[in-house]
C-alpha cells in the first residue's frame, strides 16, 4: 500500500492525470430529493398515529347510536336478543374478566418459574436456548389451531377429572357443575398456554436485568439459590414481572378464536368452571357474521367496552415497563 | 470492571462447591426440592406445544395427498375435497395486507430510527405503535368492517388484507426500527463525511445494512398474520370457489376453513380442519425458522 502511494505521488503521470474528486457537495437535485423524503417519512410517521385515531374514533362513531339506544343499561344485562332488539353484555364482561384472571394465574405462576429456569441457572445453556425457542414457539401456533386441539385433545382430556372434582368438591361454586363439553375451565387453560410466552419473555428480560453483584453478594453470604431468587432476583425484578402480568391480562382480554371455539357462547356467567360463558372478543366473533343492522350497532358497542378495556390495561402495562426499566438503570 | 473480576472469581450462579452440603440439611433440602419442581414445570409448559404438533402429524397428515391441494372446500356431506381454495385464499389476503402494511410500517420505522430525534411526535408515534400492537386482532375486523365492509357493501378480500395489514404494521415497524437503529453510526458519519444528503444515506448505506433485521420483522409479521383468524371472519368472510383474481369478493382462507369446520358434524370436514391446520402451522413454522436464520447471520459490519 504505502509502497504504491510513494509510486503514485513521484509517478508524474499519476499526479497530473485529472482526477474527479470522491466527495462531492450535493447537487440542487440530491437537497431537493433529501428534502422530500425527510417530509415523506414525518407523514408515514403521522399515518401511524392516525391509524390508531381512525380505528377509536370509527368504532366509536359505529357505537355512538347503541350507545344512546341502550345506555349504561346495556352493561349491566345479560341479554342477547336480535328479535326482540334486546342487548346487554354483563355476562360478556365478566366472562371476560373471569376467563382472563383464571389464565393469567395458571399462565402468569407458569410463565414467571419457566423464566426463572431460564435466567437463573438452572440449566446449561444450550438447553436454555433450546427451551427458550420452544416458548417462543408456543405464541407462534396460530389460536384458532389452539382452538382446534381444545375441542378434540383438552376438553375431552379434562372431562374426567371435571367429573371427580364435581363429585367430590360439588359444594364449592367453582365446582358446582359438569363439564358438559366446552366451559371457562377448557377456555381458560388454553388461554393461559397462549399468554405463557408474552409472561416468559417479558419477564425473563426483567430477571436477566438484575444486576449481577447483587445476586454475587447474596451467594457471597452463603445463600442458597432459591434463598437468592425469594430475598434478592425477585424482588429486584419484581417490577418488570408485574408489568409482563398486566401485558399478559391484556392479551388475554383481546384474544378471540380459542375462546369463540371452547367458551361455550352463553349468554349467562356462573362462578363453576365447568360451566359454559362467553367473552366480549367471542361474542363478537360468533355473531358478527350473520348480523343485521340493528345488531351490528350493538355489537359496535360492545367492541367499544373491550377496546376500552384493552386500551386501558395495555397502556397500564407499557407504563409500569418503562418506570421499572428507568428504576433498575440506578442500581447497574 | 469490578463486576468482571468479581464474576471470574464466584461464579456467577453457583454457590463455591468447596463448602460441605447436604441433602440433610433442610436449607439445601427445600432448595433441591425447589429447583426439581421448577424444572419439572418448566417441562410440563412446553408439552402444549408437543401435543399439538403430534395431534397435527397423527390427525392431519391422514389427509395429506395431491388432492388436499387441487380440490376445492368440500359441502356438507360431501366426500372427497381438498383447501386450495382457502391456501390461495390466504395467499391472496397476506400479499393484500403486505402492500398496505409493508411501505406504512417500513417507512414509519425510517422517520423514527432515522428523523424522530427525540420530539412530541416522535414519543407519539411509537406510543400509536406500540399500542396498536396490543390491539386485540378481533377489532382489527371491526375497523375494517366499519370503513371497507361498510363503505363497499360487500364482504371482501380487501377488507380482509385491510383488517390483516393493521396488525402487521406495528411488528414491521418496530422490528425495523430495531434493525436501523443497530447500523453503526460510523458508518453514516463517513457517508456524511463524502456529501452524501441524510436521505442518500439512509437509502444507500442504512437500509442495505439493516436488511437482515428488517426481513425479520417482515417474517414474524407475516407468520402472525397468516395465522389469524378474527380479523377475517367478518371482513373476508369464506368462499368454496377458486379466487378468481376480483379482491371485491368474499374469500376463503386457511384460518376461516379451520375455525368453520373445527365445529362441524361432518367426520369429513373435521379431518380437513386438522389437515389445513398442518399446513398452516407448517408455513408458520417455517416463516418463524427463517426468521430465526436471519437473526443469525454472523454480524459483517463492526
Amino acid at each position: 500500500m504505502a509502497d504504491s502511494a510513494i509510486k503514485a505521488a513521484s509517478d508524474p503521470e499519476f499526479s497530473q492525470a485529472p482526477r474527479a474528486p470522491i466527495s462531492r457537495p450535493p447537487s440542487a437535485w440530491q437537497k431537493g430529493f433529501d428534502v422530500a423524503f425527510r417530509n415523506g417519512a414525518h407523514a408515514f410517521g403521522l399515518l401511524v398515529v392516525l391509524l390508531l385515531a381512525g380505528i377509536v374514533f370509527e368504532v366509536m362513531r359505529h357505537a355512538k347510536t347503541a350507545m344512546a339506544d341502550y345506555g349504561l343499561g346495556f352493561l349491566t344485562r345479560s341479554v342477547w336478543d336480535a328479535n326482540r332488539a334486546q342487548f346487554g353484555i354483563l355476562a360478556e364482561i365478566v366472562g371476560t374478566l373471569y376467563t382472563s384472571l383464571l389464565a393469567l394465574f395458571v399462565g402468569g405462576f407458569l410463565g414467571i418459574t419457566v423464566a426463572l429456569v431460564l435466567s437463573q441457572g438452572f440449566v446449561p445453556r444450550r438447553v436454555e436456548l433450546v427451551m427458550k425457542n420452544v416458548i417462543e414457539l408456543l405464541a407462534a401456533i396460530p389460536s384458532v389451531v389452539y382452538g382446534l386441539w381444545g375441542i378434540f385433545v383438552l376438553v375431552p382430556a379434562v372431562r374426567g377429572p371435571a367429573a371427580w372434582l364435581n363429585e367430590h368438591f360439588g359444594s364449592l361454586p367453582f365446582f358446582s357443575t359438569r363439564l358438559s363439553g366446552p366451559g371457562i375451565f377448557p377456555a381458560s387453560l388454553v388461554l393461559s398456554i397462549m399468554i405463557l410466552p408474552t409472561v416468559t419473555a417479558i419477564s425473563r428480560e426483567a430477571l436477566a436485568a438484575v444486576p449481577k453483584r447483587l445476586l454475587s453478594a447474596a451467594y457471597g453470604l452463603g445463600a442458597t439459590r432459591w434463598e437468592v431468587i425469594f430475598r434478592v432476583t425477585l424482588p429486584t425484578a419484581l417490577g418488570g414481572i408485574f408489568g409482563a402480568l398486566v401485558l399478559g391480562f391484556g392479551r388475554a382480554l383481546g384474544e378471540t378464536m380459542a375462546l369463540a371455539m371452547l367458551v361455550g357462547n352463553a349468554n349467562v356467567f356462573g362462578w363453576s368452571l365447568f360451566s359454559p360463558g362467553n367473552t366480549l372478543a367471542a361474542l363478537l366473533a360468533n355473531h358478527f357474521p350473520e348480523a343485521g343492522k340493528v345488531e351490528v350497532g350493538a355489537l359496535m358497542y360492545a367492541a367499544a367496552v373491550l377496546m376500552l378495556i384493552t386500551l386501558t390495561v395495555n397502556a397500564l402495562g407499557s407504563f409500569i415497563m418503562l418506570r421499572t426499566t428507568r428504576e433498575l438503570k440506578g442500581l447497574g | 470492571m469490578a463486576n468482571a473480576a468479581l464474576g471470574s472469581a464466584v461464579p456467577d450462579s453457583n454457590p463455591p462447591s468447596s463448602f460441605r452440603r447436604s441433602l440433610g440439611n433442610p436449607r439445601t433440602f427445600g432448595n433441591a426440592i425447589l429447583s426439581a419442581l421448577a424444572v419439572a414445570l418448566s417441562v410440563l409448559a412446553m408439552f402444549p406445544l408437543f401435543s399439538v404438533l403430534y395431534m397435527l402429524l397423527k390427525k392431519g397428515a391422514a389427509r395429506l395427498g395431491p388432492s388436499l391441494f387441487t380440490e376445492l372446500t368440500p359441502g356438507a356431506g360431501m366426500s372427497g375435497g381438498g383447501i386450495s381454495n382457502a391456501i390461495v385464499g390466504t395467499l391472496v389476503v397476506v400479499v393484500v395486507a403486505s402492500c398496505l402494511s409493508l411501505p406504512l410500517g417500513f417507512m414509519g420505522a425510517v422517520y423514527l430510527a432515522e428523523y424522530s430525534g427525540e420530539t412530541r411526535l416522535a414519543t407519539l408515534v411509537r406510543f400509536s405503535a406500540k399500542v396498536l400492537t396490543g390491539l386485540p386482532s378481533i377489532l382489527a375486523g371491526v375497523f375494517a368492517y366499519a370503513t371497507v365492509v361498510v363503505t363497499t357493501g360487500s364482504f371482501s378480500a380487501l377488507a380482509g388484507g385491510a383488517a390483516m395489514a393493521i396488525l402487521m404494521v406495528p411488528t414491521v415497524m418496530l422490528t425495523s426500527e430495531a434493525a436501523l437503529r443497530a447500523v453503526p453510526t460510523k458508518m453514516k458519519d463517513a457517508a456524511f463525511g463524502m456529501g452524501a444528503t441524510h436521505a442518500q444515506t439512509v437509502l444507500k448505506i442504512v437500509i442495505p445494512t439493516a436488511v437482515p433485521g428488517i426481513l425479520t420483522g417482515v417474517m414474524l409479521a407475516l407468520a402472525r398474520a397468516m395465522g389469524e383468524t378474527a380479523p377475517l371472519l367478518f371482513t373476508a368472510l369464506f368462499s368454496d370457489y377458486m379466487f378468481d383474481g376480483k379482491l371485491g369478493q368474499p374469500i376463503a382462507s386457511l384460518s376461516v376453513l379451520i375455525y368453520n369446520f373445527a365445529g362441524s358434524p361432518f367426520p369429513q370436514q373435521i379431518e380437513l380442519a386438522w389437515a389445513a391446520s398442518l399446513v398452516l402451522v407448517s408455513i408458520v413454522l417455517v416463516l418463524n425458522v427463517i426468521a430465526q436464520i436471519v437473526i443469525r447471520r454472523p454480524e459483517e459490519h463492526g
